[in-house]
């Protein structure tokens, strides 16, 4: 009876450990070339992470100044990239340097170590459970001390943070040290829709508001996610985001980039990404914004530098060069290291008096009012 | 357990002799459960109040899950009677109230209020709390806290998410629900700190003679190093949830950057608190689950001391960890690396726990009742929760995982896997000392079988959820995400199940239970509480016992 009940243990507690197992077995390996980058010094960018940024400007300079681009068009989604994935059970696949160094870091690193730990500790239980269960062991033992054995499992998950600490804390360093930024793009929080801003590029802006099913057409994305308009950047430029909120706090979150920045009213947050593969790709709103939170989709193109000129073209908008930047935010310069608190400047400066937005306030620039997608039902 | 055995022999005989007369002083039953001074009937009412709470906590999660089923919204509009955003807002609601019940109202009075105020005095040797009549306002002032609640859901219902995080809260909230929401957790939070303070003074001044600090048993310990969170952090958040009162109502700006105020210093206030909140959680649960290791392998508890001073340092490096919640608010480099640092250190005591459990197993001679099922079920889930906390702790991960099912996953998985675990392993456990009648084996086995299965098949999908991009929060997802959330649904029903079959267990056991002298569970329970009958009379130790 006994028996049979320490087996039952077994199997259902080496049920779930043997998914982790699974994930950890698949990944998308994606570590050699990003060791060495994640190796380098924090303060200095690498040369290898920006191949494309130093011939970005004239580049676009030249497309724009030719003005023969093809046509922008929206990119058609993709269902294995860029978006949750159908019963997906493991990271999505990363298109930037950094996001390719985190995502080794926890399929290589993490989940390893801790499906290890898991399992070695479920094993001492069964062991122990099996091995000394009362039927078999009837006179216990009155060990209660050991003095080395409480050394040994104080210092060997001592030693286990440290090799997980190293890879960490570099990754950290990569992630606060982007290089020059080819673009800046301006991305304000609403409930509940985003709005970007192009400063570099005659400071137009755009006002995305999810595609309220009816509407959408299956070229737009899959439900909850598509949106009318989406962010444009080009296509190995690093970007600059300048992320604040109008109103409550909102999250700019697209996993495909491992971005992920907080919208706060008064303060612009600096974060930025550089795509390394054209497509189409969708985050959502990730803090607690009110009542629609769940319906504030982002989406972002990421396209050859000629497309991004024709949208910024179709948009009003100049390509750097041929016209001054009206926002000053624009203009400083990539700081590095810090992104954190970019602007204890008057927080009045940064983000207008926080006020629930008027539901006609959105901008023409959209082709719905803003709040016209009136949740998702069907 | 530990190298506390009391010898125990001539009160005990003293307490056989009581018991007839003890009937003759309980107060009648308005005075005795009113107006009670008694810890263990205050324990009682805690534990009632906890279970009725963790009732509606549970049903509220009922229908989150039932909404998540599917994608799509099928029933938001028809429970909350509107349409468009205020029935979306409902859902923020339940979220909300899910939380705030769960951790207010359904742990902290449970492990705390009830097997706190139970067996921490009889543990010490005490015959009572130092301030009994402050543990009397201690319960009364949840009571209206959960009444306000409760009731800010008929004014609209807060929907800001357990944290109230500003401006959400302030200006993005108009109409009176997210003041009686604050002001709930004014007085939950005086009621706790009410709590704090004496179970310090107890347990500091009122230990049996030659009860030191050093051979005090593992619970005690727990809940005293719980008391002195509790006081250092509750203060906090009051003082965080004040300015957001008077944000609200009386035109300051703490958190409002208009007025120069800054909404991320009230999430520095509230995760100032907030991260001792889940020590202060889980503590508690880590004693229970020591003695019901210690008792079922018949062995003392492996390293106490080491057992003990984990629990000091969980505690201490608890408070300065606040930011890993904060990772994507634009903190500095810096910053982050210190908190990432910092938050991984904790795995080293909680490691130390969960290997002294098994090293206290080890060599033992080990029988698998109910609560020994539940302590074990515990030590694995809170071994797989603190890893994937340890995965968050990183920072740059954490820019992935922030606010996804993942951490969703991580803190069910330490929190409703763990901190209940420990909670039902100590109810089974006590139940036959606080009421004389022992639950039925069989009805605890399948319960435990049946939860474990439930909320595992609950909560792992998560894990997947957050993985693939799911943030938390949200009525409805992409289609993509239908799988995983239909199955944690399912899992929902397994582990609803499971509570049937521990409710007919409770009221068959109530009346019809075998009925079990002092120390059922035989030689392995060394601890004071089971020197005494079934239950304990209601004033016990009147002579003091004496520890060698």
């Amino acid at each position: 009876m006994k028996t049979l009940k320490t087996i039952m243990m077994a199997l259902s507690l080496a049920a779930a450990p043997a998914a982790v197992l699974a994930q950890a077995a698949a990944p998308a390996p994606v570590p050699a070339v990003t060791t060495p980058e994640a190796a380098t010094t924090p303060v200095s960018p690498t040369a290898a992470a920006t191949p494309g940024a130093t011939s970005a400007t004239p580049d676009a300079k030249e497309v724009a100044k030719a003005n023969t681009a093809p046509a922008y068009a929206k990119i058609a989604p993709s269902a294995d990239i860029g978006q949750p994935i159908e019963g997906g059970f493991k990271i999505q696949p990363q298109v930037t340097s950094v996001g390719e160094d985190a995502q080794w870091f926890h399929n290589v690193v993490l989940m390893p170590i801790i499906t290890v730990i898991c399992i070695f500790v479920l094993v001492l239980l069964i062991y122990v459970a099996f091995r000394y269960r009362a039927a078999r062991n009837p006179i216990p033992s009155k060990t209660s001390h050991n003095t080395l054995i409480e050394i040994v499992w104080t210092l060997a998950p001592v030693l286990i943070l440290l090799v997980i600490a190293v890879p960490s804390i570099q990754l950290l360093a990569k992630q606060y040290a982007p290089p020059k930024a080819d673009l800046t793009v301006k991305v304000i929080g609403n409930q509940w829709y985003w709005t970007y801003q192009y400063p570099d590029n005659g400071d137009f802006e755009l006002v995305s508001n999810m595609l309220k099913e009816g509407v959408r057409k299956p070229e737009d994305g899959p439900r909850l996610l598509a949106v009318d308009e989406r962010m444009v950047v080009p296509v190995g430029a690093v970007v600059k985001l300048i992320v604040t909120s109008n109103d409550v706090i909102h999250s700019f979150a697209v996993p495909a980039f491992w971005t992920k920045m907080d919208a706060v009213p008064g303060r612009l947050n600096e974060t930025g990404f550089k795509a390394d593969r054209p497509g189409v790709y969708y985050g959502q709103c990730s803090e607690l914004c009110g009542a629609r939170h769940g319906f504030m989709p982002i989406a972002v193109d990421v396209v050859s530098r000629e497309q991004f000129a024709a949208w910024v073209a179709s948009k009003g908008g100049t390509m750097p060069g041929a016209a001054p930047v009206a926002n000053p935010d624009a203009t400083t310069p990539a700081s590095p290291a810090t992104a954190g608190p970019a602007a204890p400047a008057a927080p009045g400066l940064a983000a207008p008096a926080p006020a629930i937005p008027a539901t006609g306030a959105a901008p023409a620039t959209t082709s719905q009012a803003a709040t016209a997608n009136q949740g998702s039902q069907p | 357990m530990t190298d506390t055995t009391a010898s125990a022999s001539h009160f005990q005989a003293d307490h056989a002799h009581d018991h007839q007369h003890e009937a003759d002083h309980k107060p009648a039953f308005f005075a005795r459960w009113f107006m009670s001074t008694n810890h263990k009937d205050i324990g009682t009412l805690y534990l009632i109040f906890a279970i009725i709470a963790g009732i509606i906590g549970g049903a509220i999660s009922g229908l989150m899950r039932a909404e998540l089923a599917e994608p799509g919204i099928q029933y938001l509009e028809a429970w909350s009677g509107q349409t468009g955003d205020a029935s979306l807002h409902f859902w923020n609601v339940l979220i909300t109230a899910h939380g705030l019940i769960m951790v207010f109202f359904m742990v902290m009075p449970a492990m705390i209020g009830g097997f706190g105020n139970w067996f921490v005095p009889i543990m010490i040797g005490a015959p009572d709390m130092a301030f009994p009549r402050m543990n009397n306002i201690s319960f009364w002032l949840i009571v209206p806290a959960f009444a306000l609640l409760l009731g800010s859901a008929f004014a609209g219902g807060a929907g800001t998410g357990w944290t109230v995080y500003a401006p959400l809260s302030t200006y993005g909230e108009p109409g009176p629900s997210v003041d009686m929401a604050i002001l709930a957790l004014h007085l939950a939070g005086a009621s706790s700190i009410l709590g704090a303070i004496n179970f310090i003074t107890t347990i500091f001044n009122m230990r049996a003679p030659g009860m030191t600090l050093h051979k005090m048993p593992l619970f005690a310990w727990s809940v005293l190093i719980t008391a002195f969170l509790l006081l250092l952090a509750l203060p906090v958040l009051a003082a965080a949830i004040t300015m957001l009162l008077t944000d609200r109502n009386f035109g300051t700006t703490f958190f409002d950057p208009s007025g120069g105020g800054d909404p991320i210093l009230y999430q520095h206030l509230f995760w100032f608190f907030g991260h001792p909140e889940v020590y202060i959680m889980i503590l508690p649960g880590f004693g229970i689950v020591s003695h019901i290791i210690s008792t079922f392998s018949k062995k003392p508890i492996f390293g106490y001391l080491g057992m003990a001073y984990a629990m000091v340092a969980i505690g201490v490096v608890g408070f300065i960890v606040w930011a890993h919640h904060m990772f994507t608010t634009g903190l500095d480099v810096n910053t982050k690396m210190y908190f990432t640092a910092a938050t991984m250190v904790i795995a080293v005591p909680t490691g130390i726990k969960i290997f002294s459990w098994i090293a206290t197993m080890w060599g033992g001679s080990l029988s698998f009742k109910t609560p020994m099922m539940w302590a074990i079920g515990f030590i694995f889930m809170f071994t797989v929760g603190g890893v994937t906390g340890v995965v968050l702790a990183n920072g740059g991960v954490d820019n992935y995982m922030h606010d996804t099912y993942y951490v969703v996953a991580h803190f069910h998985y330490v929190l409703s896997l763990g901190a209940v675990f420990s909670l039902f392993a100590g109810f089974y456990y006590w139940f036959a000392k606080m009421w004389g009648r022992q639950y039925n084996e069989v009805l605890g086995q399948i319960h435990f079988w049946a939860f474990f299965v439930g909320v595992n098949v609950l909560f792992f999908p998560m894990h997947f959820l957050g993985l693939d991009g799911m943030p938390r929060r949200i009525p409805d997802y992409p289609d993509a995400f239908r799988e995983y959330n239909h199955l944690a649904t399912i899992g929902y029903m397994i582990m609803a199940a499971s509570m049937v079959v521990f409710f007919v267990n409770v009221f068959w056991s109530l009346f019809a239970g075998k009925k079990v002298g002092n120390s059922p569970w035989g030689d392995g329970a060394t601890t004071l509480e089971w020197t005494l009958s079934s239950p304990p009379p209601f004033h016990q130790f009147e002579t003091l016992p004496r520890i060698d």
